[in-house]
């Protein structure tokens, strides 16, 4: 595993070059989202991380799918494209193995990236597209006024599930470590820094990466996230993954998270002869992702739901594979001889 | 056992034969085919062909379903098809004979393997009596030969299985071909060693069998004469043999470095389109990008990104997966990027007969959309001419920034002929610019002439802007739900298509340029609506044959042709596709033919058909 996970750091003179502020990265057009929508959060986060990163506008290209999340790259002043449903990482993946030089996001949301578009998400993923994929996820078909969607619960009554919703939800995370995403996080929509930390490593990530948003739709599904990510309980309720550090959480920073034979399980440190020691270490780079795929069916209110970085690893992009392999073609037989391949081997003249 | 002779037998010249190898789909019956066809093309006949294979990979070994066949037609003048009926049958198998000795005529040539006629193989065919005993063949001249027995005893001494030895009997079946048709061994012996190069005994053994199979022609009595045909007198030039997939794969090749772009190729794989992934994926050496996708939409969704990045852009599929690119496809109409769709049709709907041929997704294409959403469609109508007419769709999708719809066939897919290699220096550059000045920068700032908007490729200094599925405003590109706008909109995306009309080619007529009769054809019909149109000619008919290229838009003179005859007769392998376009188009009332059974038209149905519209008007 040679490959640094992180982008490469820009030239000095580029870096001089590209000072841009958020500002630089507000479109023209007016934002029409729901006016409370989560959506609003994620743009601006997404707006101030966006010069961190030392891209031009003209090599930033955002694509999204359908759905209120789609709207997004309307609202940023970068390349933007407004595809069809489901199959914004079937475009990514297509310009990214055109123009590697490029930085392409995709912008999605429970319904587009895990129903109508979940095969595609799936092979970006497993393919290690260098793609920056944020699924915004509200737990409702927004746009289309209030279905449910695949992440809604168990139960859950929409208009589509007057009597309750009889499919067991997705599991986002859980799904994009399945198909091998080489980086997973999660973040909320109004943890404003954190979601900004998180947008920052996904997009410094080389590979395939994919954000899970916990966004709240406050026409459709007000307080999807609410249990968990209120102010005065998310601290003793979500569970804050930094690498190397062991998972505690709490007010007091006396709950951990520790292995019970193969099971996860909720301790308190100072009870019952609990000591740090004893919690759980999190390893975002571990080869196997065994711990990240533990951590994604972690969730409230059986555990603390865990945001942040599950997993961070290197494996080599998509876009590369396919440059090594016309790379290592030229190497061995020089570049393609047109007149000699229209020839096909076998030809015979006529005078 | 034959006696060895002294004398040379008799040699009798023809001008065209056409054989047709049956066998079980484990025979290798495409592979004799092939070879056969390599080396009457390379002696220089004029050739054709038709393989015919079922879609199951091993369906029961000596079953009806499992027979697979492959007919070529070679000649010493030129040809336009691979041959209504074959002068020689070799059937393989009694299964191979069954499903194919209705084609042959009385007194036509039929080489069977005896040996395959075993009491099990007749019972798997459903023969109910022995057909080399039971009198059923005798108008045919029947010559019966133990291929299996032979082909063993010559391959004495060899370390193979007797299961293995027998499965290079097809090369037995080959050699006796080529001693019977004076063809060289050669090129099937290079061409063994290069393909068996690694496995010596398999090489070897295959090589014996070949020259065995020469050698018993030679030598029975059984074959009194045989035959030869010189080659054609083709135009001057280099010439390969070559197959409709190829061509079009080469065909996009070659315009990508016309137009000077990087070719991106988005496919899932399906019969009978795939042949076109495998070639392109080994041209790396050429920087072709190939991408097999998760499914047909993030096929064409690829293709759709990487022109969005500034790629020529390709996708192929059939007729199903271009129901599944559907939406897509209307995608790249309302962003009007480049892009081209091959749809390699096969006989529908649904899965239909998947390795069979049919050219009925002109209206999938022309229509199978929501919204009025126009898109070029063109057709080549031999194998050879796949080349140009990629070229060509890639110069509409190129000058118009508009998605364009190819439409081959299973028959020029998997058929071959003679095809002479361009000069590059010949072909035209198709190139076009991307859009570099923010000043005059607008998303759908039309070209006059051409109705196209520019093309921004990210990258590009100060042209960010944003597209999509949405529709957009004239010349500024933002989201519009104006109504003035979307009407607007909706014109200049028709003037657009329309408008090529007067930049492709005016439709040709071949003979008379007035008369009784047009026979209008497009796609894979060409040979025998020619070879139709040639004999009724021949015959004093006031009978012409026109054939689309472009069948949205239609070449400007369209009309002003098929006024000019008395009739329009339309054939095509659907049920009147092309015959309701021009009806509705033109208020002519054109007749059409339609046959859809698997297979190309027969010559001889087209001069039947033809006869009977022409009695009709004068009686």
């Amino acid at each position: 595993m040679t490959d640094s996970i992180d982008q490469p750091p820009l030239s000095a003179a580029n870096a001089a070059v590209i000072q841009l502020t958020r500002k630089d990265f507000v479109s023209d057009q007016e934002v029409r989202w729901c006016p409370g929508c989560g959506d609003y959060s994620i743009l601006a986060q997404t707006q101030k991380v966006m010069p961190d990163f030392g891209y031009a506008r003209e090599n930033i290209v955002f694509i999204s799918g359908i759905g209120c999340s789609g709207r997004l790259p309307y609202y940023m002043n970068t390349y933007g494209f407004h595809t069809i449903h489901g199959r914004a990482p079937t475009l990514a993946t297509g310009l990214k193995a055109a123009r590697p030089d490029l930085m392409v996001w995709v912008i999605t949301g429970d319904g587009d990236a895990l129903s109508i578009g979940g095969n595609h998400v799936i092979h970006s993923m497993r393919r290690n597209v260098d793609i920056n994929l944020v699924m915004f996820n509200n737990r409702i078909y927004g746009l289309t006024k209030g279905q449910a969607s695949p992440t809604s619960e168990f139960g859950k009554r929409t208009k589509s599930t007057p009597l309750g919703s009889v499919d067991t939800p997705i599991m986002p995370l859980t799904i994009a470590l399945a198909a091998e995403a080489s980086f997973v996080a999660r973040s909320v929509d109004t943890h404003t820094e954190h979601l900004q930390g998180t947008l920052e490593r996904a997009g410094r990530h080389k590979g395939s990466s994919f954000v899970e948003v916990l966004q709240n739709c406050n026409i459709f599904n007000d307080g999807a996230w609410r249990d968990f990510t209120e102010r005065d309980v998310r601290e003793d309720r979500m569970l804050i993954l930094e690498h190397g550090k062991p998972m505690i959480f709490g007010k007091d920073r006396d709950k951990g998270i520790r292995l019970s034979g193969l099971q996860p399980e909720v301790v308190t440190i100072g009870q019952d002869g609990v000591t740090e020691a004893d919690i759980l270490v999190h390893d975002e780079q571990a080869e196997e992702p065994y711990l990240a795929l533990m951590l994604s069916r972690m969730f409230w209110p059986a555990f603390p739901v865990p945001v942040g970085v599950l997993r961070a690893v290197a494996r080599p992009t998509h876009d590369r594979l396919i440059d090594e392999q016309i790379a290592a073609a030229i190497a061995k037989s020089g570049h393609g001889d047109l007149e000699g391949i229209l020839k096909g081997g076998e030809t015979w003249t006529v005078e | 056992m034959t006696a060895t002779r002294d004398l040379e037998p008799d040699v009798q010249e023809l001008e065209r034969v056409t054989i047709r190898f049956a066998g079980d789909s484990g025979d290798g019956m495409q592979l004799t085919g092939t070879q056969f066809t390599r080396t009457a093309a390379v002696f220089g006949n004029d050739i054709s062909t038709l393989p015919d294979f079922p879609a199951e990979i091993r369906a029961p070994a000596g079953s009806l379903p499992g027979v697979s066949g492959f007919q070529i037609s070679f000649s010493s003048s030129t040809i336009h098809t691979p041959g209504d009926q074959p002068d020689v049958l070799v059937a393989m198998n009694p299964a191979a004979l069954k499903t194919n000795i209705g084609d042959l005529p009385a007194g036509g040539a039929l080489i069977v393997n005896s040996d395959a006629f075993t009491q099990q193989n007749l019972n798997k065919a459903a023969y109910t009596s022995n057909p080399l005993t039971d009198g059923s063949l005798k108008a045919y001249t029947v010559f019966e030969v133990p291929i299996s027995t032979l082909n063993e005893r010559s391959l004495d001494g060899l370390d193979m299985t007797s299961k293995q030895k027998d499965l290079t009997k097809n090369f037995f079946a080959l050699g006796l071909m080529f001693w019977l048709y004076e063809r060289s061994q050669e090129p099937t012996i290079a061409w063994i060693d290069q393909k068996f190069g690694a496995r010596p005994i398999v090489a070897q053994a295959n090589k014996k069998a070949l020259t065995a199979g020469y050698a018993f022609g030679e030598t029975t009595e059984a074959f009194h004469t045989h035959y030869r045909v010189k080659p054609a007198r083709l135009e001057p030039g280099t010439y390969r043999n070559i197959t409709g997939n190829e061509a079009t794969a080469l065909g996009f090749l070659v315009a990508s470095k016309l137009a000077d772009r990087e070719l991106f190729y988005g496919s899932y794989p399906i019969t009978p389109a795939s042949e076109i992934l495998h070639q392109l994926s080994g041209y790396k050496s050429f920087g072709v990008k190939t991408f097999q996708a998760e499914d047909e939409i993030a096929a064409i969704g690829a293709a759709i990104g990487a022109s969005y990045g500034g790629a020529l852009a390709l996708t192929a599929s059939s007729g199903p997966g271009i129901a599944l690119k559907s939406e897509a496809m209307g995608l790249a109409v309302m962003v009007e990027l480049p892009l081209v769709i091959v749809d390699v049709q096969r006989a529908g709907p649904s899965t239909g007969m998947p390795t069979k041929n049919e050219q009925s997704d002109l209206l999938q294409v022309m229509f199978g959309r929501n919204g009025d959403s126009p898109m070029p469609v063109v057709a080549p109508a031999t194998p050879g001419e796949c080349f140009d007419l990629a070229i060509e769709a890639t110069r509409l999708a190129l000058k118009y920034m508009t998605p364009v719809v190819y439409l081959s066939d299973a028959f020029l897919a998997t058929g071959s002929e003679p095809w002479r290699v361009p000069a590059l220096s010949s072909l035209p550059g198709i190139g076009v610019e991307n859009a570099t000045d923010p000043a005059t920068f607008r998303p759908y700032q039309r070209d006059p002439e051409t109705l196209a908007r520019p093309w921004a490729v990210p990258g590009t200094p100060g042209l960010e802007h944003r597209i999509g599925g949405l529709e957009k405003a004239d010349v500024a590109g933002y989201v519009s739900y104006d109504p003035d706008n979307h009407h607007r909109m909706q014109l200049y995306r028709q003037a657009k298509v329309a408008g090529i009309a007067t930049d492709i080619p005016p439709l040709e007529v071949f003979g008379p340029e007035r008369g009784e009769l047009l026979i209008l054809g497009w796609g894979s019909t060409y040979g025998a609506i020619r070879s139709a149109v040639e004999q009724l000619t021949a015959d004093g008919k006031s009978v012409a044959h026109a054939h689309l290229r472009h069948l949205n838009p239609f070449p400007a003179n369209t009309e002003a042709v098929l006024r000019s005859y008395r009739r329009v007769l339309i054939p095509e392998v659907n049920l009147g596709q092309l015959l309701m376009m021009i009806r509705a188009r033109f208020l002519i009332d054109a007749v059409g033919y339609d046959r859809v059974r698997g297979k190309p038209f027969r010559i001889a149905e087209i001069v039947d058909e033809a006869e009977r519209i022409l009695a009709e008007h004068t009686s």
